[in-house]
């Protein structure tokens, strides 16, 4: 039953090694709009601060809303995805091995990459720790969450946009834990809560969204 | 036992019996939303700090009611398609997500225009209002999905799926909003509704509640009717039923 879980983890992160420039598009747009924001607000280190973890996980989720439009696109057009959907492996396993896959090219070098990014904004040393942490389960979250809107769209031809319009409303819980624990960090309270609440999501979108994007994507295979 | 079940899926047979309910249905949804309008915006007494632009209460408070509910009626709709693949339930889907994301447009509309009077703006980042924007988001998000597919079964199977992911985050949304917002609360402005109304001005708006609902049903179906007659149009029985209107 393992099986396909390994074969497709190990396929799509050779895929992704050969392809390194994808990697880094995601990691690239992060710090690229991450500039964008001292130029258009201010370069005062106090204020930038002030707005560094609501900025920096609004960024991070952008970003993985971008890569995670790509997550079977490719195998949905040179019919891959067909034959996944008909293998006799269960498919949830297979979709839970795409998603972990993506989230290990897209969601971990986000994360480890946060704490620079924090630095660039003058992000206080008290909220390096909870961002980092944060991050780690909550672009996991993001990751499970965008596969299900990318299985819906996958077999439309404009889906980029469509993808955010369906997913953005599922992404608010996950940003609003990830930025107040940072948040909280800064002013000095616990941040047990909301990474609990995090880890929550993790383990609850863990058990449903593969199951719906396997679902999602066998509309898209029918239809 | 489960015949009328069978017979429930079966397009045809739902337009007819429907045709038979509708005069009845809108004479009730007339006939309680004029009692409650007349009522709650003429005889209720005034507000002893709002004065009278609390009536808008008569439209906010049912409106957003059905916003929430109607989620929920598309969402079991679209699970029951999924499920048993039953046509009507996929076109009762379809016509609730507009009905909804209208309703919960007039909820949203309403508030902004009692908040000003009342808080002094249109706009205040609070929970509900902020719960009540991400649910027309949802709303838009099944409507968008649903037009963006030309076959009409993978349409509705995709936003039944959507739908449905959507009841089970809509209590997450809302549970972490209202966290959002405990953490985040603005001092100057606050919610200067009475914990208890008095009856008075209660049992307008229980009519109200209850006239909103007819009128959600009413509208479902109607709108139901017509995705019917759509879909089925090229079916024997609706050439019957357009030739014998047109006689």
């Amino acid at each position: 039953m393992g099986y396909g879980f390994a074969a497709i983890l190990r396929r799509d992160l050779l895929l992704a090694f050969r392809n390194r420039g994808e990697i880094a598009n995601p990691i690239i747009f992060f710090f690229i709009v991450v500039t964008l924001i001292p130029l258009g607000l201010t370069p005062e280190p106090s204020r930038l601060a002030e707005i560094a973890p609501g900025i920096l996980w609004v960024m991070a989720l952008l970003a993985s809303l971008l890569s995670v439009e790509g997550l079977f696109h490719s195998d949905y057009r040179d019919g891959t995805l067909e034959q996944l959907v008909i293998s006799p492996q269960p498919l949830y396993l297979m979709v839970l091995a795409k998603i972990l896959a993506h989230w290990l090219i897209t969601g971990l070098p986000l994360t480890l990459l946060a704490p620079v990014l924090g630095m660039m904004l003058s992000l206080p040393a008290a909220g390096y720790l909870p961002l980092v942490l944060g991050l780690l389960m909550g672009t996991a979250v993001l990751s499970l969450l965008g596969a299900i809107g990318a299985g819906l769209t996958v077999a439309l031809r404009k889906g980029g946009l469509l993808l955010s319009l369906i997913v953005m409303p599922l992404y608010m819980p996950v940003l609003i834990f990830g930025a107040s624990a940072v948040q909280r960090s800064v002013d000095g309270f616990s941040v047990q809560g909301p990474l609990a609440v995090m880890g929550a999501l993790l383990a609850f979108s863990l058990l449903i969204a593969p199951f719906a994007t396997a679902g999602a994507l066998r509309v898209s295979m029918h239809g | 036992m489960w015949q009328w079940f069978h017979r429930l899926g079966s397009p045809r047979w739902f337009y007819q019996t429907s045709g038979k309910w509708l005069p009845w249905l809108g004479g009730i949804t007339f006939l309680l939303l004029i009692i409650g309008l007349v009522w709650g915006l003429g005889f209720a007494p005034r507000d002893a700090k709002q004065g009278n632009s609390f009536r808008i209460i008569y439209i906010h408070v049912p409106a957003s009611f059905l916003a929430l509910a109607g989620y929920y009626v598309m969402a079991i709709a679209g699970a029951v398609g999924l499920i048993w693949k039953m046509k009507l339930a996929d076109m009762v889907m379809k016509s609730a997500a507009p009905l909804g994301a209208a309703l919960t447009f007039v909820a949203l509309v309403t508030g902004a225009i009692w908040g000003k009077p009342t808080w002094g703006t249109y706009w205040v980042w609070d929970a509900r209002i902020t719960s009540m924007l991400v649910l027309l988001f949802l709303y838009l998000g099944v409507m968008a999905l649903q037009h963006s597919y030309t076959s009409v079964d993978a349409a509705n199977r995709a936003s039944a799926v959507l739908s449905l992911v959507g009841m089970v985050n809509i209590p997450i949304i809302y549970k972490s909003v209202d966290w959002w917002y405990t953490l985040h609360q603005p001092a100057t402005i606050k919610f200067t509704e009475a914990p208890t109304m008095h009856p008075d001005m209660f049992h307008p708006l229980l009519v109200m509640i209850a006239g909103f609902y007819c009128f959600y049903a009413l509208v479902l179906i109607l709108n139901t009717r017509s995705e019917i007659l759509h879909r089925e149009r090229r079916s024997s029985w609706v050439k019957d039923v357009v030739l014998q209107n047109q006689r």
